[in-house]
């Protein structure tokens, strides 16, 4: 195991009994490694098993077969040091924006030490006066960003983001993704991605994982190798853009027998 | 509602609007002060019938007009209050033509029973006779109010704790859901009075076998919406907290048991109700004490008008305490304003 490697993903499988009693290999024999401090996305058409992997990493999920480590130790069950950040709607409703930012702290008990923290990471996602808002009082761009500083305050080896981005309009995304990168920056946390959208991906990450459905399996993984900070109007960009969504469109383009009408 | 009270909120938002909006303010201001009148007017009219009509029935008349007077002096006391803040006015307003017709019910009723005996007596005495009871029965009515007050609290409070810790309990350890989660549904449709003889054996004093019963009344939807509310946490919630690094303690009392807060305020309310219920019955049947006990033992001797007396204070009391359960609601769940009606 390379000491550059954060997480190992060693021949992972993990198969769904849906109601129906058919199975669903939503993810079949994958290995993977994350290097530390990496901007990784991962991207796929819906049903590849994106959120499957990116659930197993956090150990809210256990694989069937082989082994996820982090660190050389073996992830069993979710833990601070793999930070979560769900599609939406995962803030705490009956806590303000800055206690909702401070359960990191209170869940593991450091909230003293850390107090000072939460103020730092309010500023630093740039919600200042919003601290005494409740989730519905606040924008879903907002929110999403309360979401990523609640994870970040615990300092965690990697951050992992389910399509953070997903529900939200186009302004707010890029906003957001900026955001991210300046997180990212700041406070060097390995990042892995999950997204469907491949400007998002090419625009933010160092490497992109290729997935495709039935099994779930990684198809490619590229480096994305522009400079930053990145523009999204450049050929170079065009060209890698271009490049993933033909990937993408042949991985969809493979008979799949659920699509049949 | 009033119109031109949404006028002046519109253009309040609109500085632009200067001279329209003073003027608006005047004239909102003046049909404020009209209807804060006349939702005194109603009560003006009962002391005046209440004043000027000579009795047929010999009662004293006292307290009544007091009373009456009291209320125009609260009233009025309120319309002032109310006259600097925009959102208090409204609500004063919303609230002017029910007290006029109270005061015009009164004056109806007083006129029909007192002042001319139409209403047969014993069984409905004027409101002077009902009223004059809080003078002449003062002493006693207080001490028994004191005491339904007290089993109420003792009663109620227990009742509420037991309530939300075992609806934990059963919330969130699979064994006591198994064991104990039947047993609550089998017992709690049962009304609680139909303990009484039960209590009353066991229990060294008819007090304490009130609050027994009031407590089991009051345990029953309070564990019950507790149990539930916890277990309608949704799974993302704990998802989160366990990537947070939350142990099994945190994922209890400040995922589940937070998210439980709106339905343990449902069984709260639902508790009150039948609270009072069991403060009252058990009372009339076994407590040497209360209000409940005071109406049974004016009924004895039938002084109906005290049976009234004590129904009025039952009123006020019940209402105050509902009203403070609201508030303390209203407070705990400032987070859920805008998420539900
Ligand atoms: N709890 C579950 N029970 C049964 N089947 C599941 C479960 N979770 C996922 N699956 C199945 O596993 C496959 C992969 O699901 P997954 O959610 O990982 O896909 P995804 O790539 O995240 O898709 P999307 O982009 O739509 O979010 C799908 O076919 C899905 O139906
Ligand atoms: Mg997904």
């Amino acid at each position: 195991m390379s000491s550059e490697n954060l997480i190992e993903i060693s021949s992972v499988s993990r198969t769904y009994v849906r109601t129906d009693e058919n199975e669903v290999e939503a993810l079949k024999n994958i290995s993977l490694s994350v290097r530390k401090g990496e901007f990784l996305s991962i991207i796929g058409p819906s049903g590849c098993g994106k959120t499957t992997l990116l659930r197993l990493i956090a150990g809210l999920d256990r694989p069937e077969a082989g082994k996820i480590t982090l660190e050389g130790r073996e992830i069993t069950a979710p833990g601070p040091q793999r930070g979560y950040v769900f599609q939406q709607g995962s803030l705490f409703p009956w806590l303000t924006v800055e206690k909702n930012i401070a359960s990191g702290l209170k869940a593991r008990g450091v909230y003293q030490e850390h107090k000072g923290d939460v103020a730092r990471f309010i500023d630093l996602i740039g919600l200042n006066g919003f601290e005494k808002s409740y989730p519905h009082q606040i924008s879903g761009g907002m929110a999403q960003r309360v979401a990523i500083a609640r994870a970040l305050i615990n300092r965690p080896a990697a951050l992992l983001l389910d399509e953070p981005m997903g529900a939200l309009d186009a302004f707010t995304r890029a906003d957001l993704q900026d955001k991210l990168l300046e997180l990212w920056e700041k406070n060097g946390t390995t990042m892995i991605l999950v997204t469907h959208d491949v400007d998002e991906a090419v625009y933010l990450s160092d490497r992109i994982v290729i997935m495709t459905p039935r099994p779930g399996q990684i198809s490619e993984i590229l480096d994305v190798g522009l400079s930053r900070p990145r523009n999204r109007g450049t050929e170079e960009f065009m060209a890698l853009r271009g490049k993933i969504l033909q990937k993408l469109h042949l991985a969809s383009s493979v008979p799949q027998p659920e699509y049949v009408i | 509602m009033s119109q031109s009270f949404s006028a002046v909120k519109n253009s309040g938002a609109a500085p632009a609007a200067g001279r329209g909006r003073l003027l608006e303010r005047k004239r909102s201001g003046g049909r404020y002060m009209g209807m804060a009148l006349l939702s005194l007017v109603g009560f003006a009219a009962a002391e005046a019938v209440s004043l000027a009509v000579p009795d047929a029935q010999g009662v004293d008349d006292t307290v009544y007009r007091f009373l009456l007077a009291g209320l125009i002096l609260l009233y009025a006391g309120i319309a002032v209050f109310s006259w600097f803040d925009e959102k208090r006015r409204a609500r004063f307003l919303s609230r002017v033509s029910f007290r006029f017709a109270m005061g015009l019910l009164l004056a109806v009723w007083d006129l029909l029973s007192t002042k001319t005996g139409i209403l047969p007596l014993p069984f409905f005495p004027g409101p002077s006779q009902v009223t004059a009871v809080f003078q002449d029965d003062f002493a006693f009515l207080l001490s028994n109010t004191f005491y339904s007050l007290r089993l109420f609290f003792f009663g109620f409070f227990s009742g509420v704790v037991l309530g939300v810790g075992t609806g934990i309990l059963i919330g969130w350890f699979a064994k006591v859901n198994y064991w104990v989660f039947p047993a609550l549904k089998l017992t709690g449709v049962i009304p609680a009075v139909a303990w009484m003889p039960f209590a009353l054996t066991v229990f060294p004093t008819s007090f304490l076998a009130g609050v027994f019963l009031i407590a089991i009344c009051a345990w029953f939807p309070v564990a019950f919406m507790t149990a539930q509310g916890m277990a309608s946490t949704h799974k993302v919630y704990f998802e989160v907290a366990k990537t947070l690094g939350a142990k099994q303690s945190y994922l209890l009392f400040h995922v589940a048991l937070p998210n439980a807060v709106p339905q343990i305020f449902t069984g709260i309310s639902t508790a009150d109700g039948l609270a009072f219920t069991t403060l009252v019955v058990s009372e009339m049947m076994g407590a040497k004490g209360g209000l409940g006990y005071y109406i049974n033992w004016a009924k004895a001797w039938s002084s109906y008008y005290k049976v009234y007396a004590a129904i009025i204070i039952m009123a006020v009391l019940f209402s105050l305490i509902m009203k403070a359960i609201t508030l303390i609601q209203k407070r705990l769940l400032v987070w859920q304003r805008g998420i539900v009606k």
